[in-house]
């Protein structure tokens, strides 16, 4: 089986691509280039198309498909509307796929599973990156309020440190949200720091 | 409620229904789900991620009737707004076809364009335009205009898919020497200098029916109060959109990045029809450009879901079929819009339907509640479209 996969994030693709390899007796073909897409396709001749739900390229994709005989006129992934699940899944994990006529649901489904398992480890991936981020930034925050609280008023770090985090307990708030506040108030204020 | 929408300027009003608290009036939260295809808006609509979405007209019809996808029944109780959308065209071409400084006239430039494509097709160049998609009133209206001008669509030129951010590369790129599209994707090609206004689509149908609240049938029948809730939210929107007061405000919200993530100053050109045709010049005004209030312009009228489906017919090459007009003509639901909109301060047709392209100046017609006068609406080539005699229309039509 022929399984065309387009995304434009090499990372994803690559992720999707690896994926389907294991699963063995598949050839996949990665575009990641919106430019050729139709003419790379072509040349693929694919029985499966995946491709994520953001991609804007879409609906040129359909009229391609509706138009071209080039390819094996393929089809939209509900149209045997019988797994429901399956495509409500496909959806929660924003990826879509295009069949080729005559391909069987039982054929497809396992190929829909992996692809939404790939989908849905990826944006956790995302998730735990831009938490890693954020967690950065929330410390960067934190020692400079600390800094602040040291210098106005005149204490040491530890005290500094117990100063932010009883605050933050006693008012409900996590304790970037107090150093945040802090930070803006010396901006405001005109503070040197 | 979650409304799907792409991030063009003609998803106002549920936008500006939630930010002016038109639909916390009427018990609703609206939540916004941002696509850049209308294949994916299409999807979570029929899936439930979202329960409504701003969708071309067409799409909504072609859905209904199972094209390029299994039918589902859509239904369409309120009408987002007519036209708002141009004809761009390269710097290259525009300068053979159009007038500098002001928009062509559609004849004229249309004669001019089928001399300009006879004279590349000696040396082996075929125009191309860029439409945003098959079931859109953007092809329509192109088709319409070209066809009528004595220029064969299917055979004298090419008229493909591109995502509306992509129109303005492609004309940059030449991949396509036109591209018909809703703002702000023409302002942003002008801006950029890469290409020129020449029409906008109200020249070839002065209220041509655009962008439409569209559900399954299904979820407006089983929640009908709550839909009802939403038209009067959206109508108020409406209201309010129009108001030149208001229209710095409301281009400032939709610019932000969780809706058209855009320039202000681009989508206040839009809502307040004043267009700049080519880069480095002074915006003119452009009567009518959007039309999303006025002359009952949310009432969904079956005979402008009969003409779309009238051009289905021509465009796709369909056997017409009585039952698939009636199946069209139903996606528009003009008794929701009806019961929904009862008691308050807005006119209501009498009838459903009209002869569309019949009105040459404002001229009083019956209504239910509140007068109603409805402004001139013809087709640039003066034709009637009358939803009784559609196969006679089509007989009629030039020859594809």
């Amino acid at each position: 089986m022929r399984i065309a996969v387009i995304d434009e994030n090499p990372v994803r693709a690559a992720i999707i691509e690896d994926g389907l390899a294991e699963v063995g007796e598949r050839d996949v073909f990665v575009i990641s280039e919106r430019s050729g897409m139709a003419r790379a396709i072509e040349s693929i001749d694919p029985d499966v198309i995946l491709i994520d739900l953001g991609n804007p390229s879409r609906d040129m994709l359909e009229e391609y498909f509706a138009v071209s005989r080039a390819v094996s006129r393929p089809i939209a992934m509900f149209v045997e509307q019988s797994d429901d699940d399956t495509i409500g899944a496909a959806i929660d994990a924003g990826v879509s796929a295009y069949i080729v006529d005559g391909l069987s649901q039982r054929r497809m489904k396992p190929i829909l599973d992996l692809a939404i398992r790939r989908f849905q480890a990826f944006s956790r991936l995302q998730t735990e990156l831009k938490e890693a981020r954020d967690a950065l930034s929330e410390r960067t925050i934190i020692d400079k309020a600390k800094k602040i609280l040291i210098k106005k008023r005149n204490i040491s770090e530890p005290e500094a440190h117990k100063l932010l985090r009883d605050h933050a307990m006693n008012s409900n708030k996590r304790m970037a949200e107090v150093a945040e506040a802090i930070v803006t108030a010396e901006q405001l204020l005109g503070g040197g720091l | 409620m979650n409304i799907g929408f792409l991030p063009l300027v003609d998803a106002a009003l549920p936008i500006l229904a939630q930010e002016h608290g038109f639909a916390e009036e009427q018990g609703l939260h609206l939540n916004f789900i941002r696509d850049v295809s209308w294949a994916s808006v299409l999807d979570r609509l029929l899936y439930g991620h979202t329960d409504a979405a701003h969708l071309l007209a067409p799409l909504a019809i072609a859905t209904t009737l199972g094209r390029g996808r299994p039918a589902t029944a859509l239904s369409v109780p309120f009408i987002l707004g007519l036209n708002g959308n141009a004809i761009t065209l390269s710097h290259k071409l525009a300068d053979v076809v159009a007038p500098d400084g002001k928009l062509g006239d559609p004849v004229a430039v249309g004669d001019k364009l089928k001399a300009e494509i006879a004279a590349r097709a000696t040396y082996g160049h075929r125009v191309r335009f860029g439409v945003v998609h098959r079931y859109s009133s953007h092809n329509y209206k192109l088709r319409y205009w070209l066809a009528q001008c004595g220029i064969v669509p299917d055979r004298d030129v090419d008229i493909v898919t591109i995502a509306p951010p992509f129109a303005a590369d492609a004309l940059a790129s030449e991949e396509v020497d036109g591209i018909c599209v809703g703002e702000p994707w023409n302002s942003v090609a002008v801006e950029r200098g890469v290409g020129r206004i020449v029409l906008v689509t109200a020249q070839i149908w002065r209220r041509g029916v655009e962008k439409v609240l569209a559900m399954p049938a299904e979820r407006l029948d089983n929640e009908r109060e709550k839909i009802e809730r939403l038209v009067r939210a959206l109508h108020f929107a409406a209201k309010h959109f129009v108001d030149p007061e208001n229209w710095d405000a409301n281009a400032n919200i939709l610019a932000r990045s969780e809706y058209l993530d855009g320039s202000a100053k681009l989508i206040n050109r839009a809502i307040s029809d004043r267009i700049l045709l080519t880069a480095n010049a002074q915006p003119v005004d452009v009567p009518d450009f959007m039309f999303q209030y006025r002359e009952a312009a949310n009432f969904p009228w079956t005979s402008q879901a009969a003409w779309l489906y009238s051009q289905m017919v021509r465009w796709d090459h369909l056997e017409y079929r009585a039952e698939d007009q009636l199946r069209a003509e139903q996606v528009f639901r003009p008794n929701v819009y009806r019961t929904a909109l009862k008691g308050l301060d807005t006119p209501m047709p009498g009838a459903n339907a009209k002869l569309e392209g019949s009105v040459t100046g404002n001229m009083p017609v019956g209504s239910t509640q509140g007068r109603l006068t409805l402004g001139a609406n013809p087709f640039f080539d003066g034709r009637v479209f009358d939803p009784l005699e559609v196969e006679k229309y089509l007989d009629s039509l030039p020859k594809s």
